[in-house]
């Protein structure tokens, strides 16, 4: 659901989260994002960082210099100037994704679970237009809205793993890239040779919230190629300017 | 030989922090920092530190080479020895060339800060030198055998001195807390309920997250949210009723409701309390946490006076000394 005009829910005397909708949904996400760039290119003083969510838009601020009530007022003037935001993404990335069986160990498994078959899982999967929503977990973990139906599937109920760097992985009703190895409760369906962080890479994050993902099937020896060319520091996902 | 600091025994969750790693949380990276701000700003300011090593309760011992370096520790209430010779747990000390300084969990408190007067030759990852071993970033936790470079030295005091931080000192008084910013995820007699228990913190607790033991808190409206953003000092609540305070090395974002936030000016007396020991929670409003702020860190700004080994800590002798140098910000 969306809301009409966003709650403000105090995290403590120091954050407030603005929270614009209940759930998963590219408008909501949108106005979530819309306000962060405004309060990022105008920062009331105080203001010391912005962390979208799905739905909503964290803030943390120094109380001392500014009170909750002066900063819900400048939230208010600056969400009163905006229009319908618009929820077109401002680029569009396309990661090259390998859903050969050695670079997808859990593709067989998920399948089965959705009775589907490894090759028609990966046509799915690679066919999606996907919407970048959030951060979290871990540095470069970005959550994925846009999993087709046939392919939501419950997260397993213990986290196993570590799953590899570049896994793209699948749970609940959205997608992800590993970004780290990290135990998960998601299904490796894929991996791509791109980084998702690299501290040796300018900038280190690829990809920003409201960004519109897909994945081109590559075979198992692209899939290395690529890798060397990532590894060295290149960026081996495309990106095309949408607006 | 340049100055150098040799860590000789480190238990585990020895780590380097400091102010925290922030201006990335929307990228998933966690802002990590110290488990306890006050103590950690005692500690460097006295010292004229940019970060600290941060002990737990494993202790450490370390060793000055190269030069005689200004040392501040301040923290729980260590044992803290000088060459052998105890310390009280808020102090500026020389550590002389070849002198040892050891800490170890002393009567209270869980975290304790050593900083080294100077700059210490540590590489900023993302802005931060703040240690968040989970996602590698930042120093690895310290070991024995490690060696800290000094970039440059601060002059040592002549002599040890006690440092008055009376904020420091551990007390019963409830854990104030904020409700929110899910608390209608909870009928008000689960909001009674958790604010009449006395929880215990569990074993399994850690600079990500305390584990409160005590009644299972149940949710009116299921455990699964919308993930959002997370503060320091959120309580959320998961699925199985026990709640999770999410410490410094807390994940940037969360999926299970938040009952209620510590507030700023009990976060470090939160985080002092040892597994076994217990604590109960008070509701405050959001006028009352920000007045807690401000004498807080007022309290940390005047606090770290300095005073000579056994002198009377009287008004007096507190006004005579030198105030530390510079204003806080009162940062969280």
């Amino acid at each position: 659901m969306d809301y009409e005009t966003p709650r403000f829910l105090d995290c403590g005397e120091s954050a407030l989260s603005v929270e614009f909708g209940d759930s998963v949904d590219p408008a909501v996400n949108a106005r979530v994002l819309a306000l962060d760039e405004r309060l990022r290119a105008a920062p009331p003083a105080g203001l010391r960082e912005t962390t979208p969510t799905y739905r909503a838009l964290f803030l943390r601020y120094e109380p001392l210099e500014i009170s909750r009530a002066a900063l819900v007022a400048a939230i208010e003037g600056l969400i009163g100037t905006a229009g319908v935001e618009a929820s077109q993404p401002a680029a569009r990335w396309t990661f090259p994704c390998c859903y050969d069986p050695e670079f997808a160990e859990d593709i067989g498994e998920a399948a089965a679970l959705l009775g589907q078959t490894a090759q028609s899982l990966a046509q799915l999967h690679a066919g999606a237009d996907y919407r970048a929503y959030m951060y979290g977990f871990a540095p470069g973990w970005c959550y994925l809205g846009g999993l087709p139906q046939a392919l939501a599937i419950p997260r397993r109920a213990a986290p196993r793993g570590p799953t590899p760097r570049g896994a793209a992985l699948i749970g609940g009703a959205l997608s992800l890239i590993a970004a780290s190895p990290m135990p998960t409760g998601w299904y490796v369906v894929g991996r791509t040779p791109e980084r998702m962080f690299a501290l040796n890479r300018n900038p280190p994050f690829l990809i920003a919230p409201g960004d519109a993902v897909r994945f081109e099937p590559i075979d198992a020896k692209t899939f290395l190629s690529l890798e060397a060319r990532a590894l060295a520091g290149e960026t081996v996902a495309r990106r095309e300017t949408l607006l | 030989m340049s100055a150098r600091l040799l860590i000789e025994a480190a238990g585990p969750g020895v780590t380097i922090q400091d102010e925290g790693r922030f201006g990335h949380s929307r990228y998933g990276v966690t802002p990590a920092g110290p488990m306890d701000l006050g103590a950690y700003l005692a500690a460097t300011r006295a010292a004229g530190a940019d970060c600290a090593i941060e002990v737990s309760l494993g202790g450490m011992t370390l060793r000055a080479e190269g030069a005689t370096l200004c040392v501040a520790v301040a923290g729980g209430d260590f044992d803290i020895r000088l060459e052998g010779r105890p310390m009280p747990p808020a102090c500026l000390l020389p550590l002389a060339e070849g002198a040892r300084l050891a800490l170890r969990a002393g009567g209270s408190g869980a975290w304790c800060y050593v900083a080294v007067g100077g700059t210490l030759d540590l590489a900023p990852t993302l802005g931060s030198r703040a240690t968040h071993a989970r996602s590698g970033l930042g120093p690895k936790p310290l070991a024995a055998g490690d060696v800290l470079m000094l970039a440059e030295a601060a002059p040592p005091p002549l002599e040890p001195l006690a440092l008055a931080a009376p904020w420091l000192a551990s007390s019963d008084a409830p854990i104030r807390i904020l409700l929110g910013p899910q608390a209608d995820y909870f009928t008000p007699e689960e909001i009674e309920a958790f604010l009449m228990a006395r929880w215990r913190i569990g074993a399994r607790s850690d600079r990500m997250a305390y584990r409160l033991e005590g009644p299972a808190i149940r949710h009116r409206r299921g455990h699964d949210i919308v993930s959002d953003g997370v503060a320091m000092g959120a309580i959320q609540i998961p699925g199985d009723g026990a709640p999770l305070a999410l410490m410094a090395d807390r994940q940037p974002t969360g999926g299970y409701p938040k009952i209620a936030t510590v507030i700023g000016a009990d976060l470090g007396r939160l985080a002092q309390l040892r597994p076994g020991e217990d604590l109960s929670f008070r509701a405050v409003d959001w006028d009352q946490a920000v007045a807690a702020r401000r004498a807080y860190f007022a309290a940390v700004e005047a606090g770290a006076t300095r005073a000579p080994l056994g002198a009377a800590m009287s008004a007096e002798s507190l006004l005579a000394e030198n105030l530390v140098g510079g204003v806080v910000n009162a940062r969280d």
